[in-house]
């Protein structure tokens, strides 16, 4: 539901059927709404009909690449005599992104049964799942979940009576937007700074403490309970555009906005209905100017392709941007996009890990340059640097962290140009030729 | 032995010369030794190892990272090139409420520059980072809290306070008193 406000009869509450509900956060609670049944069914089948199943469901990472969560799980090859582990990607911290804050505040226990499922499905003995350090409440209430959890037989050595060995192990970041990048999620669950790994090897070979693991979202693991229960061909039902984007996804919604807060719905719905009926339009008085669908790391939308758009992981692509974590950040006719993209380019170079050259200098370089143009004091070649540093940082470092500062700064120049020209000088200054003269 | 240790203080425990007190004796010891049994490596004990540190003494010293290091069997070198990494281990003393307010994009564009301005007036901190004459409070910007639709967050110690203007900011000075 579009929590905290009311739910809207054009969403789809699976997920957040639950958000603000007080009932459900305790085991007790949990289980009164059919909780833990699916894990209980799970145990039942084999690993590879889980996978199986997750597969034909059409399930899709949530955590911003889409890549088809059963998919990942099949590269995992259970008794090969190695440890396998499973990690849970609890870190959100992409601007704009509140949705797995949601799902582990309310509903943990929604968390563990997906992560004991997604466990025993790739035969992970342990999982662990890493929570951003900022996250106080979403850590109290899981690491409560797991507890009940392995009081109550659930997880442990017997796992519901089965005899299968389920772990699950909470680890607390310490403030680090780059630890949601897989690799180094890794390193900083083995103690080490969070710099990003290069890939090859992938994880699935070469992951964790050197061993396969697999990594998941929470909203992609918390959808797995439901599939399990109620069927790959009901998730794969819901589906309004295109069929290779199936089921329902929360979007967290922020910004200039009337009604900020999460909304659930399936994937292919109208991003225009959304905009305006769901979210209730702009602030009184205002008008929409842009849109930033995904997370800060996408490309910014003008208003034309995102009321064209059909919200699924192809429809954000064809206007122009991409369905990423489903961060909905929106901006109104008071804002500077000069302003606004100067300050997402401030986040990047801050969050920056600063292994790789084009990444450390570049987010740096690139926040100077646009906070000088506005304050006024750009030149005429800022925009031509600008996007000169932006190619250099574009495919050419270890993680997408030097991309996704790059995205906002070409999608803003090219789509909102007149803005930043209208606060660059008319007369350029060139030191060189001032000198000569 | 553990009551020689100054309890969520911010004093580190070794100020004015005073003989550093190790934190992981008594029960901070178990539970690092408990610590251990959760992950295959001493080293990816580091993380949690330091937030047991910094529970402990609100923030975390060059002695207590050469403690973590003896500890888990690393340099305390390599100890204080993850601290430094991370943005949450303070590395210095901090006041008796660390207000952190969040200023990425979402919250910018509704105003948590004003939410700054009103904490840094009126805790008297002045400046980001400063820690007010009487101790009270430090006020720092965050990026990114994650609750980007109740802008703006912030964050005070451990606790988490949604949809602040500068006009709430007086009532909750007032409410951690």
């Amino acid at each position: 539901m579009g929590y905290p406000n009311p739910v809207s009869p054009q969403e789809t509450p699976v997920l957040s059927q639950y958000f603000g509900n007080q009932e459900t956060i305790s085991l007790d609670g949990w289980r009164k709404v059919g909780g833990y049944a699916a894990l209980q069914k799970a145990l039942g089948m084999t690993p590879a009909e889980i996978v199986d199943v997750v597969k034909a469901s059409g399930l899709r990472g949530r955590g911003g690449a889409g890549f088809p969560t059963g998919v990942k799980w099949s590269f995992m090859k259970p008794g090969d005599g190695r440890p396998h582990y499973l990690c849970c990607n609890a870190d959100e911290s992409e601007p704009g992104t509140f949705k797995d804050r949601e799902i582990m505040r309310w509903t943990p226990h929604a968390l563990v049964e997906g992560c004991a499922i997604g466990s025993y499905a790739i035969g992970a003995e342990t999982c662990y799942i890493y929570i951003r350090g900022e996250f106080t409440e979403p850590l109290l209430r899981v690491r409560q979940a797991i507890k009940e959890a392995y009081d109550a037989g659930i997880l442990g050595a017997n796992a519901m009576g089965t005899g299968k060995r389920i772990d699950i192990i909470v680890h607390k970041g310490a403030g680090a937007y780059i630890c949601g990048e897989e690799t180094a999620l890794m390193n900083s669950i083995e103690g080490r700074r969070g710099n990003p790994r290069i890939k090859p090897p992938f994880p699935a070979v070469s992951g964790l403490f050197a061993q396969p693991t697999t990594i998941n979202n929470v909203e992609t693991l918390a959808a797995v309970p439901h599939i399990i229960n109620r069927g790959a061909d009901w998730y794969k039902s819901m589906c309004l555009s295109n069929p290779k984007s199936t089921g329902s996804k929360l979007f967290s919604v922020c910004g200039n906005i009337a009604r900020p807060g999460n909304y659930e719905v399936v994937l292919g719905f109208s991003f225009k209905e959304f905009l305006y009926d769901l979210c209730g339009g702009p602030p009184k008085g205002r008008s929409f100017k842009a849109v930033i669908p995904g997370g800060i790391s996408v490309p910014i939308q003008t208003m034309e392709e995102a009321e064209a758009t059909k919200m699924d992981y192809e429809g954000f692509i064809e206007q122009g941007s991409m369905l990423g974590s489903g961060g909905v950040i929106v901006f109104d006719d008071q804002q500077s996009m000069v302003k606004q993209i100067a300050r997402a380019a401030r986040f990047f170079a801050h969050e920056s890990c600063a292994q790789c050259t084009q990444c450390r200098e570049g987010t740096a370089w690139t926040t100077r340059i646009l906070e000088r143009i506005r304050d006024g004091e750009g030149t005429a070649e800022d925009l031509d640097t600008l996007l000169l540093i932006a190619d250099n940082m574009t495919g050419k470092t270890i993680c997408v962290l030097s991309d996704s500062c790059a995205t906002p700064v070409v999608s803003g120049i090219k789509k909102f140009r007149s803005e930043f020209e209208a606060l660059i000088k008319k007369t350029t200054f060139h030191p060189v030729t001032a000198a000569v003269a | 032995m553990t009551a020689a240790i100054p309890r969520n203080g911010h004093d580190g425990g070794h100020e004015h010369g005073a003989p550093y007190q190790p934190v992981f004796v008594g029960a901070r010891r178990q539970e690092l030794d408990e610590l251990f049994t959760k992950y295959p490596t001493k080293m990816a004990c580091l993380l949690p190892a330091l937030w047991i540190v910094q529970d402990e003494r609100g923030w975390v010293s060059e002695e207590a990272m050469a403690e973590v290091a003896d500890v888990l069997e690393l340099t305390p070198a390599y100890v204080k090139g993850v601290v430094t990494f991370y943005t949450m281990y303070n590395q210095h003393p901090v006041g008796k409420y660390l207000i952190q307010v969040c200023t990425t994009s979402p919250c910018n564009v509704c105003g948590a520059e004003n939410v700054v301005g009103a904490f840094l007036q009126q805790t008297g901190c002045g400046e980001l980072g400063v820690t007010s004459a009487d101790g009270k409070y430090t006020v720092i910007e965050v990026e990114c809290l994650g609750a980007c639709g109740f802008a703006t967050p912030v964050m005070i110690n451990e606790g988490f306070v949604e949809s602040v203007t500068p006009e709430k900011v007086p009532q909750i000075l007032a409410g951690l008193d």
